[in-house]
């Protein structure tokens, strides 16, 4: 039950784009296409997860026992990137058709702040090991609903017609903002 | 380019947050009153130029291949700096930004800087260039903040202007979206004409 809580919460109630303004970069940049939208989710559900795991483990093992506390964005960010250069490199090896389809989305997550973010909200929450990976999931999830979701209806736009002003980024955001509000349907859901 | 173009260039015509969309994380984040978008913008500001400057500074030393890493570190240990000292000296502020200061680090227009400037640049240089883009997107920060401020809340710097119940979705997440929207689109308009 516990776990459902999370998972509701993080996708729908708390979504990590449309209200907690985490990973708004590639959700502009990447959105433009279905089919680099689910790339790009892939990537960072296998990411996200990945590295939250493993900063919970170095913040309970290695960080608080040494009193290194406030090292914790450094060793996050650089955990992070190492990470995301081990995968590929795994990746490339072990599975090419997989690296072939992530591939290209990879090194642009080191910068996404979803992950440091989730990793940093993980050790505020006082989650356990479990939680934090169910919590990392379902915010990747959340994050690749509302990419799908935003290039679903931006795909419409290419063909519609918009002031000349308001092309492109301004209007995406405020597509964005509509839907936003439309997620604001789902508070108080747990 | 002299040092006032380089300088002044960061406000509109290379304005990180209006014209090159970086940053946006945090821009929409915590501008939901003017002083916390000022906030976030001097934080910002503070590692942009501090960063510039050790990045410039040890640019010849730096083998090629790890020099984002570097990079990262760099940027990674005046955030700490930055996040630290707000804890101590400006805790209501360290409160309200909360877990936007430790994402500076990952915050692009800092990295961006530091690999498209200060690593081809001399140190007084990307001094200037970091100092302008700072306060580029500070002003860029302070502007949404303001305008979600006074349209949601009828306040600017916390100061009541109207008292009447406004439009409180710009204080909320949608409004952050629609009301950077419309300023780009403002923006553009006023570029392009005076093109």
């Amino acid at each position: 039950m516990e776990y459902f809580v999370i998972i509701i919460g993080s996708i729908f109630v708390s979504n990590i784009v449309l209200t907690q303004f985490l990973g708004i970069c590639p959700f502009v940049g990447v959105s433009g296409k279905l089919s680099t939208s689910v790339g790009m989710g892939g990537a960072v559900l296998f990411v996200l997860t990945l590295a939250t795991m493993v900063t919970w483990i170095i913040q309970y093992y290695v960080l608080n026992p040494l009193g290194l506390g406030f090292m914790q964005t450094i060793v996050f960010i650089l955990v992070i990137a190492s990470l995301v250069q081990m995968v590929e490199i795994i990746l490339k090896k072990v599975s090419p058709a997989l690296f072939q389809a992530l591939g290209v989305f990879l090194p642009l997550i080191t910068t996404n702040c979803a992950v440091l973010g989730v990793a940093i909200l993980t050790i505020q929450k006082d989650f356990n090991l479990i939680e934090g990976v169910v919590y990392a999931m379902a915010n990747a999830i959340g994050f690749t609903l509302a990419l799908v979701l935003f290039a679903g209806i931006r795909e419409h736009l290419d063909l519609m017609e918009i002031p000349k002003d308001m092309q492109g980024v301004p209007i995406a955001l405020v597509v964005a903002g509509i839907l936003a509000l439309a997620f604001m349907g789902f508070t108080g859901l747990v | 380019m002299s040092q006032l173009q380089n300088f002044t260039k960061g406000f509109i015509k290379e304005n990180p947050v209006f014209i090159l969309l970086l940053g946006l994380c945090p821009t929409l984040g915590v501008t939901t009153s003017a002083i916390n978008g000022m906030g976030m913008g001097l934080a910002t500001a503070f590692v942009l130029v501090m960063s510039n400057l050790v990045v410039s500074l040890v640019r010849k030393g730096i083998p090629d291949k790890v020099r984002i890493p570097s990079f990262i570190v760099i940027i990674a240990s005046f955030v700490t700096i930055v996040e630290l000292m707000m804890q101590a000296y400006t805790p209501d502020l360290f409160d309200a930004l909360g877990l936007f200061i430790p994402l500076i680090v990952v915050n692009c227009i800092v990295l961006g800087r530091a690999e498209a400037f200060a690593s081809k640049n001399n140190p007084w240089s990307s001094v200037v260039d970091g100092l302008g883009m700072g306060l580029g997107f500070t002003f860029a920060l302070t502007l949404l903040g303001g305008v979600r401020e006074v349209l949601g809340s009828g306040a600017l710097f916390g100061i009541n202007l109207i008292k009447a119940d406004l439009m409180l979705v710009f204080v909320l997440a949608p409004g952050a979206f629609i009301a950077l929207g419309y300023l780009i689109a403002l923006i553009n308009r006023m570029t392009k004409k005076a093109a």
